[in-house]
Parts: structure tokens; C-alpha cells; sequence
């Protein structure tokens, strides 16, 4: 086995044997786990590690190997901590929760996405804690009609199962379920009718995340339907098909699309190593000299070239290596470089027309 | 689907005019809408009306890809090296300041890198590029290589690019002479290269043009 798999294999072992350990602790000793849901346990317990060992094996290569690193250098620089926990703040609540680079990418696509990741994330606050036992429910003594909420084997709030409150808490993943469905309508609507995403999307990475998540969902919905309306008629086969497009989703979500929503914080540290980097200078460009690229960026570039094994090392001491060079020049220098085949070709056809002719006409 | 394999990108800048109207055609394409991805600017503009139109040379190995930390540039099957996937991209530009050829942009209030995928919308289904539809040079040329023989019968198609040490393959072809010496395109002979001038007797613009009826004349 190769040394980062290796790596991967035991974060991943550690990630999962934490999680169980939580489970038990959570659930004071299993005695408010709920073994009805213990298929959506082990499910989560073979998420876990998927998810660990694909970004553990993510964060081993070389480019992401550096940004992380790098990230984090920069967020705990001297100097800098401060503005970096306020911008922090800032991009948690503007891009992370509400989106805005998407937003500017296509409101329909913000839109879906924005109704997805709030039902994604409402569903797994009420499952998780629920399916680990951290969360019960028990009733109040002396009160009918009264719950109290139990967090990790803790007392906490009562409610009345009849008051507002009690039916927006019990009806919390039907909340969910409606944000999901809305957002799984706009993006298949977005799918179907825009030419350039019907060019380039693939079943596996495109539609297969959104049937899982409105499978899920309509099936949940159905369970509450089943149970309101028509007096349990077809539960248990409504659970079981409810279980299989749960667990069918936990097993998957290391190895679709569903990963971005892990790999997406590195946009965090990216701009922190951005920022950081603009303030601590740019590297002029060695045609133009124009500053094109933070210094550290282009010096981290060229590590993580050689790295992957190009050499873009050049022997004319004015450059010295590609990198330096900025993106304006090097289109400007493709484009110069065929004109100077052709003006060499040319040349060579002038001498042999001067040689033929004793002299050189000038072409109209 | 994919890009049929008998259709090529050739790109000869040498006969690019600067009408700009790749740039507009390029930015009516359903994967990049609104957003046009081909670079056409002024060499040196206070010297030369000189341009420089510069598409994605869709790399065999490409650097932008390698250096991707999100793993979000894929190229596919048929060679065409696509744009940051959205859910992806961390916007961290690497790709842009990667690419040996200056080619991917960054599309700051976007947080993503866009870049020219070849108009893979029409080119997988069969049809040409928008940007080498509308360009009346041929600068920008989407065809069989029977087709470019018989329109540029001087010219042959390079795809081999040197940048230092580093030697790149890429699946777009560029325009060189015949039967010149240069079968690959070394860059950095061009760092002190100015631009074209006035003067049309040193003018790559047309020296195309000009080989090609020397060698019919002789």
C-alpha cells in the first residue's frame, strides 16, 4: 500500500472510531439510541471515513498539500490575525452562508443551490443528533400534552405538542424536505433547458446527486403524509424506501459531487493567502515588468511545478523561469514567436531571391 | 459525444486583423455566455496595430489541471480541456498563472475560473467554434486537415511548443511555414521580439502570403 493511502486509511480509521466514540458518549451508553435507525448509524460511520480518506488523499497532493498548508499560515500570520478573523466573519456569512459568489454566477443556479444547501444542512442538524442519540425526546411529569428536549442525556427546553412551536419542531424535516424539492426543481429546470450545462453535464455527477436528494425527501414526505392523512396505510414499505435513499446517499456522498460541500471551505483559506499576499508585495513581470501575481504565489508555483514534474526553467538569466513571466507576455510572446518563424522563413527566401537575382525586390 | 476526431483548431495569428469579431461571437457560446474567453489584444499598441488572438491550446498534459488544488479542470476524451468544474473551483488561480500560454481567466466576482473549452456546446455536436465561424482571416480555422491543406497549402500545423526546458503538446495546431526548419514553436525566442511595424517588408503579417508566392513563383 502506498504511504498515502496508508495516511488516508488511518485518518479515516481515526475520524470513524471518534464518531462511534461520540455516538456511544452522546447517547449516554446507547440508552437513548434509537435501534430502529441503527442502518442510518452505520451508514454515517462508512461516510465518515470515506469522507476522511478522500480528503485526506485530497490534501496529499502537491498543489493542495500547499494551499493548505499555506492557507493556514497566513489565517495565524503576525500582523495579519486580526483583519483575517474579521474577513473571516465576513465571507462565512456572505459566501459560505449566503451564497453570494453564486449569486453572481446565475441567480436560478443561486437560487437552487441556496434552497438545497439550507434543506441539506436543517435535514442533517435534526437527523445527526438524532440518530446518534444525542437528541431525545422525553415527557414532562405532571404536564400532558408536554415534551422535554434531552441534548447528549441533558435536560434542556419543554414545549406542548400542541403549541406552534412543538409543530414546527416535530415537522422540522418537512421543512427541509419542501427547500430541497423547490431547489431540486430549479436545478433540473436549469439542466434540461440551458444548452451549455446540457453539453457538459454526466449523469453520475450531475443527476444522480439530485435524484438521491429528492428521492430522500419525497419519500420523508411521504412518511408524513402516510401517518397525518391516511392512518399508517403502507408505513413500514414507505420507511424501508425511505432507509434505501438515505443510506444510498450517506454511502455515496464521499465519492460524488456531494464531496464540494468539504472541499469548498479551502476557498476560505485561498482568499486568507490572497490577502496576505497582496499585502506583502507583487512580482513584476520580467517583459513588461508589471506586477501580475503575488511573490510568495509565484514562488509557491514554481515548487509545485517541479513537483509535478514540469520544468519551465529557462537558461536566459533575464527570465530564469517561466512563472516569472506574466500572462499578458506570454500570449504576446506566442503569438511573436510565429511571426518569427514566418519572418525567418521569409528571410530565407529574400537571400535565395537575392542569390538567383542579384538583388532584392520588396514585395506591394 | 465528443469533438469528432477528424475536425481540428488551427490558429494562424499572423493573419488575425484585430476586428474583435471572435470576441463577440466568443462570448454568445451557452457554456461561457455573456462571458467571452478568447484573449485578442494589441502586442504593443503605441508601435503596432499588431494582435495577438490566443485561444486554448487544450494542452495533452495540461499544467492547469496538474496544478489544480480543487481538482476542478478535467480534460475529456476527446482531448478537450474543459473549464473549472463551478462546484469545484476555489478561485485560488493557479490555473491562470500555470498555463504556459496565459489562457485561463479569472472571473473575480464569480469566484471561478473561466476559460475557452473549445465552445464544447457546438463542437461536440458537430459544429464549429463560434469564434472560428466569424473570422474572416481565417486566423482562427475549424476544419479537417484536407481542408487546411487545400486552403493553406504553404503552411503546416505545429503542435509542439517549447517554454525553456518544458515541451508542450497541445491539441490545437498553430500555422508555420512548410517547409521551414521549425517544427515546434520555441517561445522564449520571442522575449525580445518587437512587435510588427510599419515597415512591410519585415512584416509577419504578410510574410505568409509572401512565401507562398515566392514558392509559386519559382
Amino acid at each position: 500500500m502506498k504511504r498515502e493511502v496508508m495516511k488516508a486509511v488511518a485518518f479515516g480509521t481515526v475520524a470513524t472510531i471518534v464518531v462511534a466514540f461520540l455516538i456511544v458518549a452522546g447517547s449516554r451508553n446507547l440508552a437513548h439510541f434509537d435501534a430502529a435507525l441503527v442502518g442510518y448509524t452505520f451508514a454515517v460511520l462508512f461516510a465518515t471515513f470515506g469522507i476522511v480518506y478522500r480528503y485526506a488523499m485530497w490534501l496529499q497532493r502537491p498543489p493542495t498539500a500547499l494551499y493548505w498548508r499555506r492557507g493556514w499560515q497566513m489565517f495565524l500570520k503576525r500582523g495579519h490575525r486580526r483583519r483575517n478573523a474579521a474577513m473571516w466573519g465576513v465571507r462565512m456569512v456572505k459566501d459560505v452562508a449566503l451564497n453570494g459568489f453564486i449569486r453572481n454566477r446565475d441567480l436560478l443556479r443561486w437560487a437552487a443551490h441556496l434552497l438545497l444547501m439550507w434543506g441539506c444542512i436543517l435535514a442533517f442538524a435534526i437527523t445527526i443528533p438524532l440518530v446518534f442519540g444525542w437528541l431525545h425526546f422525553g415527557t414532562v411529569t405532571g404536564r400532558p400534552g408536554w415534551y422535554r428536549a434531552f441534548l447528549f442525556g441533558f435536560p434542556s427546553f419543554t414545549f406542548s405538542t400542541e403549541s406552534a412551536i412543538g409543530f414546527i419542531i416535530f415537522h422540522g424535516l418537512v421543512w427541509a424536505s419542501i427547500l430541497v424539492i423547490g431547489g431540486v426543481m430549479l436545478a433540473v429546470r436549469r439542466r434540461v433547458r440551458d444548452h451549455g450545462a446540457a453539453a457538459l453535464e454526466r449523469f453520475g455527477e450531475d443527476f444522480l446527486p439530485l435524484i438521491l436528494l429528492f428521492g430522500v425527501s419525497m419519500t420523508g414526505l411521504m412518511l408524513t403524509v402516510c401517518y397525518t392523512w391516511l392512518d399508517g396505510y403502507g408505513y413500514e414499505f414507505i420507511a424501508i424506501l425511505h432507509a434505501i435513499t438515505v443510506i444510498f446517499t450517506l454511502l455515496w456522498l464521499p465519492f460524488g459531487k456531494l464531496f464540494h460541500v468539504f472541499q469548498r471551505m479551502a476557498q476560505l483559506g485561498v482568499s486568507f493567502y490572497r490577502d496576505v499576499g497582496q499585502r506583502e508585495g507583487l512580482a513584476p513581470c520580467r517583459r513588461c515588468g508589471v506586477g501580475y501575481a503575488t511573490s510568495m504565489h509565484v514562488a509557491d508555483l514554481i515548487d509545485v511545478e517541479r513537483t509535478l514534474g514540469f520544468d519551465y526553467a529557462v537558461a536566459d538569466p533575464r527570465i530564469g523561469h517561466y512563472q516569472h513571466i506574466c500572462p499578458a507576455c506570454r500570449r504576446k510572446m506566442l503569438v511573436l514567436s510565429q511571426g518569427r518563424i514566418w519572418a525567418d522563413e521569409r528571410r530565407g527566401f529574400d537571400r535565395e531571391g537575392a542569390n538567383r537575382a542579384g538583388n532584392l525586390d520588396t514585395p506591394n | 459525444m465528443g469533438v469528432p476526431g477528424n475536425m481540428e483548431f488551427f490558429i494562424d495569428p499572423s493573419r488575425c486583423i484585430g476586428c474583435q469579431a471572435c470576441v463577440q461571437a466568443c462570448s454568445e457560446c451557452d457554456t461561457h455566455k455573456g462571458h467571452a474567453m478568447i484573449h485578442l489584444e494589441y502586442i504593443d499598441r503605441s508601435l503596432s496595430t499588431q494582435t495577438a488572438p490566443v485561444v486554448c491550446m487544450h494542452c495533452d498534459i495540461p499544467t492547469c489541471a496538474e496544478v489544480c488544488p480543487a481538482d476542478a479542470i478535467k480534460r475529456t476524451a476527446d482531448g478537450v480541456v474543459q473549464s473549472a468544474r463551478k462546484p469545484r473551483c476555489i478561485a485560488c488561480s493557479n490555473c491562470v498563472m500555470a498555463c504556459p500560454f496565459g489562457v485561463p481567466k479569472m472571473q473575480v466576482e464569480m469566484e471561478l475560473m473561466m476559460k475557452c473549452d473549445m465552445c464544447y456546446d457546438r463542437t461536440s455536436a458537430g459544429l464549429k467554434p463560434m469564434c472560428a465561424t466569424v473570422c474572416p482571416s481565417q486566423a482562427l480555422f475549424f476544419g479537417t486537415r484536407e481542408e487546411l491543406a487545400e486552403l493553406r497549402p504553404r503552411s503546416r500545423p505545429a503542435n509542439t511548443f517549447h517554454f525553456g526546458n518544458q515541451t508542450i503538446t497541445t491539441k490545437v495546431n498553430m500555422l508555420v511555414p512548410k517547409g521551414g526548419g521549425a517544427a515546434s514553436v520555441n517561445v522564449i525566442d520571442a522575449f525580445d521580439e518587437e512587435p510588427v511595424g510599419m515597415s512591410i517588408s519585415i512584416d509577419p503579417l504578410l510574410a505568409g502570403m509572401y512565401v507562398e508566392d515566392q514558392r509559386n513563383a519559382s
